[in-house]
């Protein structure tokens, strides 16, 4: 997994709309890296769910959060209209996995991103990153806080 | 805006939900969701202390404000644990026409149970829970914290 302090591998991927959004787009600005496994599994629904009902208080620190996983672009548009959320999620489609490898949180044995919070400061450098301890839990919204404090 | 890192379950202050005594548990629940509904029913099986506390999740269970505000709501005529017992028992009937009925049943002024039950400071006493329970690290339903013989 990347570590703070490390320069964040910069990015261009597409969003539950198709929309190209570059990591350098937020310059200037933090940026939450929320990788998860899958859309629709119910532990990332929980966890999307949950960070869904901070996310107000989240951006108010002038952060940005984006979900990372390697589901398609309609996937990431169905996942979120289930959900009733408005985090954008952005597809590491193709090459599969690709910016998760970067950032040290892709599991090969079964093809998907751990679950994994990178916070990027605004000069795009890794301020913290957390795993879980097994890809079947997610941490709780206030180690986001406790990172932002 | 709040302040959300991490902090210990507060302790039990003058306006929490709390029914029964002696040793028991503070329950962060979500008044949606199906597994809180059947850790309710075992809960409230025995003779114990409880603290209800609302954790709802907008997004997983898309009435779970609602049925919140109507529990607090009810709660301002002194049958907020009547009316959770009630969403608990009948998960199936939470549209509003529900809810009315529910509070005509448990005896409720209607009018004022309509008027508290979308009140900014009933949102704010749901929220104060929630926000709480985040700081305490709650990721799932229901969250059971011990609350001890004092009173924690």
């Amino acid at each position: 997994m990347i570590a703070a302090g490390e320069p964040a591998p910069d990015f261009t991927l597409r969003d539950q709309d198709g929309e190209k959004v570059a990591l350098s787009d937020f310059r200037g600005r933090k940026v939450l890296l929320v990788f998860y496994p899958f859309d629709f599994s119910p532990t990332c629904s929980d966890q999307l769910s949950l960070y869904q009902e901070v996310k107000a208080e989240i951006e108010e620190k002038g952060v940005t959060m984006l979900g990372v996983s390697v589901d398609s672009p309609y996937a990431h548009k169905a996942f979120q209209e289930k959900l009733g959320i408005d985090t954008r999620l952005l597809s590491d489609f193709e090459p599969k996995g690709s910016v998760s490898r970067a950032y040290g949180s892709y599991l090969d044995a079964v093809g998907m991103s751990n679950r994994t919070l990178v916070l990027i400061d605004e000069d795009g450098t890794v301020a913290w990153a957390y795993e879980s301890p097994n890809p079947g839990e997610f941490p709780g919204a206030n180690v986001i806080f406790d990172a932002l404090a | 805006m709040a302040e959300l890192s991490s902090a210990p379950v507060p302790p039990l202050g003058p306006d929490d939900h709390v029914r029964g005594m002696g040793e028991g548990s503070i329950v962060y629940a979500d008044l949606g969701c199906p597994r809180c509904a059947a850790a309710w029913a075992d809960l409230t099986a025995r003779p114990r202390r409880i603290a209800f506390r609302h954790f709802p999740v907008a997004s997983k269970h898309p009435r779970s404000p609602a049925l919140h505000a109507a529990a607090e709501a009810a709660g301002r005529q002194g049958r907020f644990f009547e009316m959770v017992d009630s969403l608990y028992g009948d998960r199936g009937h939470v549209d509003d026409p529900h809810l009315w009925e529910r509070a005509k049943r448990l005896g409720l002024d209607l009018d004022r149970f309509e008027a508290d039950r979308r009140a900014a400071a009933v949102a704010a006493r749901v929220r104060r829970d929630f926000e709480s329970g985040i700081r305490a690290g709650v990721a799932a339903t229901p969250a059971i914290f011990d609350l001890g013989a004092g009173g924690a």
